[in-house]
C-alpha cells in the first residue's frame, strides 16, 4: 500500500495575524512557518507507524506550494516518508490545489490520500474531499482512527455528537485529526537524512480557480475585560442577563 | 433558485440546517429569488414543516431510508442531481462533521466555487463575496467565487434561526443510493446532553479545577443556566473528562453565545478553539491569566468559592424572572 499524506506550510500557531497592501496580504514579515499540525502530528505520523508495521510500502509527502516552501517539506521529512513531491504553485483556491494532489496521487498509483483535518490558516477544510471527488474514491472527513489489513481500512470519524467505527477498501482519502497518533519530535538522524532525500519538483497542470480571497479582515478589537468583585456574582449575573443579554 | 441542504438526525431537522435555511432564505430575499430545502432520509410531514417556519418555499424530499445513514458520496449525489435539476445558483450547508464531508465532494462534482466556514451573508453588489472565518478565528477573508454555481458552507452559530411566516409545499424526489462502499459498524452517540457544536451555552473547566471530583461545581452552574460543558485540553489528556468535551485548537472549535472558562489560563491553542464565541467569561484566580485579554466579562477569583456563588446567584434570578 503507498501511501500520499498532504503536508501544508501554515504559519505558527502562535503567529501575530497582520495583513498589508490595503489587507490583500498577509504579513509575513517576523513569521515563523511550521508544518500544519494536523497534517504533521495526525496523519504523517499514522502513515509512519502504518510502514513500521509493514502495512504500507512506500510513504510520499506532497505540498502545493513555491520554493518557499522546500524548508516545510524538509521539516516534514525529518519526522519521516521515503520521498517527496511539491507541486509549483501558490493558490488559496482549495479546488486549484486538491486538483494538483489528485493528479499527482493519480500518477503515483497511491492507494491512500491523508490528509489533516483542517489547515490553521483557511480553516476550510476542503482539500480532502475534493481529492476523494476528483479520483471518485471514497473519503472519510475528521478520522480520529485508523488501521490497515490486506488491503481493507478500519477507520473511526467523528460525526455531530459521537463516533463511528466503519470499513472501506483501498483506494481512500481520509481527512486525520486528533487521537490518531502522537506528535514525533524528529531526531538528528532523522533532520540530517531529510537532507538527502529525494523532493522532487513539478510544474502544476493547469487548472481554473473556482475561488479567489479579495481582501482580509481582522475582527474589531474587544472592549476589553470588565471585571466584577469576586464576592459579587451577582453583578456578573445581572451584566450577561442585562447588558450582554445572554442568559 | 437557492437550495439548502437540510440535514436530519432521528427525522429531526438539525438546528444548525434551520439557520442555513434563514442564510439561504435571506440571500433569496437579497437575490430576488426563492430558497427550498432538501431532506435527505426517513423525517415526517410535521418535520419537514419546520423549514417552512424558516423560509423555504419548497421542501424537496429523498425519503428513502438507506440516507439514514450518512454517506458522503451518496449524499453529494443526491445534492449534486437536485441542484441540477432544479437549476439552484447558491447551494447552502453547514460547516458541520456532514457538511465538512460534503461540500468539498459537491465543489468538486459541479464545479462550482465552495466558501467553506461562512459567518455573513454574501455580498452581491459586485459579484458574490462571502466573509469566512480565517487563521483559526483571528481574521476573515473575503472570498470572491466565480462560478456559475456557489456553495456556501455556513459556520454553526454564525448568523442564527430567524422564524419567518411561512408554509412549505413538499416535492417527492427518488434518487438512486450510491455510496462509497464504506460499511458502518457501529455509531457511539453521547446520550442525552445537547452536542457541544449546537451549545448556545457553554461553561468549561481547566487545570484549575484541582481534579475531576470537582466537576460538580462545572456541572451545576451548567446544569443552573442549561448550558453545555466542556474542559481544556490538559483536563482531557489527564482522563478528567471526555476528549469529546475538549474544546481548542486540537480539539473541538465551538462558537457559542456565552462561554465561560473557569481554571483555564487561555493559551492560544485554547483561544483557537473558542475565540469566535460572542461573549466570553473568564474566571480565574491568576489575574495575569492571558485569557483575561480575550474576555468581556472576568472575576479574578477562587474557583472553587466563586463557582457556587454564581450558580446561586443565577438560580436566584432564574426563580425572580
Amino acid at each position: 500500500m503507498k501511501i500520499l499524506v498532504c503536508i501544508s506550510k501554515t504559519p505558527d500557531t502562535t503567529a501575530k495575524i497582520e495583513f498589508t497592501d490595503n489587507g490583500t496580504k498577509f504579513n509575513e514579515a517576523g513569521v515563523q512557518f511550521i508544518v500544519n499540525p494536523y497534517d504533521e502530528w495526525y496523519a504523517l505520523v499514522r502513515a509512519l507507524e502504518l510502514k513500521e508495521a509493514g502495512k504500507a510500502s512506500h510513504v510520499s509527502l506532497i505540498t502545493v506550494a513555491g520554493a518557499d516552501a522546500d524548508p516545510i517539506i524538509r521539516k516534514a521529512l525529518a519526522i519521516g516518508g521515503d520521498d517527496a513531491i511539491r507541486v509549483n504553485l501558490n493558490s488559496s483556491d482549495p479546488y486549484s490545489v486538491a486538483s494538483q494532489i489528485a493528479k499527482a496521487a493519480a500518477d503515483g498509483n497511491y492507494d491512500l490520500v491523508l490528509t489533516g483535518k483542517e489547515t490553521i490558516d483557511y480553516n476550510g477544510s476542503s482539500i480532502g474531499g475534493m481529492v476523494a471527488e476528483l479520483l471518485n474514491r471514497p473519503y472519510v472527513s475528521l478520522a480520529t482512527a485508523l488501521d490497515a489489513e490486506g488491503g481493507k481500512l478500519s477507520v473511526n470519524r467523528e460525526i455531530e455528537g459521537g463516533e463511528e467505527a466503519g470499513e472501506l477498501s483501498i483506494p481512500a482519502v481520509i481527512s486525520c485529526q486528533k487521537g490518531m497518533a502522537e506528535q514525533r519530535i524528529p531526531n538528528m538522524k532523522g533532520i540530517m537524512g531529510a537532507r538527502t532525500k529525494p523532493l522532487q519538483v513539478i510544474e502544476p497542470e493547469s487548472s481554473t480557480p473556482l475561488t479567489e480571497i479579495v481582501r482580509f479582515e481582522m475582527p474589531p478589537a474587544k472592549a476589553g475585560v470588565k471585571l466584577v468583585s469576586a464576592d459579587d456574582p451577582a453583578e456578573l449575573v445581572r451584566l450577561l442577563h442585562q447588558e450582554a443579554k445572554v442568559i | 433558485m437557492i437550495l439548502v441542504f437540510a440535514d436530519q438526525s432521528e427525522g429531526q431537522i438539525k438546528k444548525q440546517s434551520l439557520e442555513a435555511m434563514s442564510y439561504g432564505a435571506a440571500t433569496a430575499a437579497q437575490m430576488g429569488t426563492t430558497a427550498e430545502a432538501v431532506v435527505l432520509g426517513t423525517a415526517d410531514a410535521a418535520a419537514l414543516a419546520v423549514l417552512g417556519n424558516y423560509g423555504a418555499a419548497k421542501v424537496h424530499h429523498v425519503p428513502a431510508a438507506s440516507y439514514d445513514n450518512f454517506d458522503a458520496s451518496a449524499y453529494t449525489n443526491a445534492l449534486a442531481n437536485l441542484a441540477k435539476e432544479l437549476g439552484a445558483t447558491v447551494i447552502v450547508l453547514s460547516q458541520t462533521t456532514s457538511g465538512k464531508a460534503i461540500g468539498p465532494r459537491l465543489s468538486a462534482r459541479l464545479k462550482a466555487g465552495l466558501v467553506a466556514g461562512a459567518v455573513a451573508l454574501p455580498d452581491t453588489t459586485n459579484g458574490f463575496v462571502v466573509k469566512k472565518s480565517v487563521f483559526s478565528g483571528k481574521a476573515f477573508a473575503h472570498v470572491k467565487v466565480n462560478t456559475d454555481i456557489k456553495i456556501v458552507s455556513l459556520n454553526p452559530n454564525a448568523y442564527g434561526k430567524i422564524p419567518a411566516d411561512g408554509a412549505a409545499t413538499v416535492a417527492i424526489h427518488d434518487i438512486p443510493f450510491a455510496g462509497s462502499g464504506i460499511t458502518v459498524k457501529s455509531v457511539n452517540k453521547v446520550k442525552g446532553t445537547v452536542p457541544l457544536s449546537e451549545a448556545e451555552l457553554v461553561v468549561s473547566g481547566g487545570r484549575g479545577l484541582k481534579g475531576p471530583e470537582n466537576w460538580h461545581l462545572i456541572e451545576n452552574l451548567a446544569e443552573a443556566i442549561g448550558a453545555a460543558t466542556a474542559c481544556s485540553r490538559p483536563v482531557a489528556d489527564a482522563h478528567w473528562r471526555p476528549h469529546h468535551e475538549h474544546v481548542g485548537q486540537t480539539g473541538g472549535a465551538i462558537a457559542p453565545n456565552l462561554y465561560i472558562a473557569v481554571g483555564i489560563s487561555g493559551a492560544i491553542q485554547h483561544l483557537a478553539g473558542v475565540n469566535r464565541s460572542k461573549t466570553i467569561v473568564v474566571i480565574n484566580k491568576d489575574a495575569e491569566a492571558p485569557f483575561f485579554k480575550a474576555a468581556d466579562y472576568g472575576i479574578v477569583g477562587d474557583a472553587f468559592e466563586v463557582l457556587p456563588k454564581l450558580t446561586d446567584a443565577i438560580k436566584q434570578m432564574k426563580a425572580g424572572a
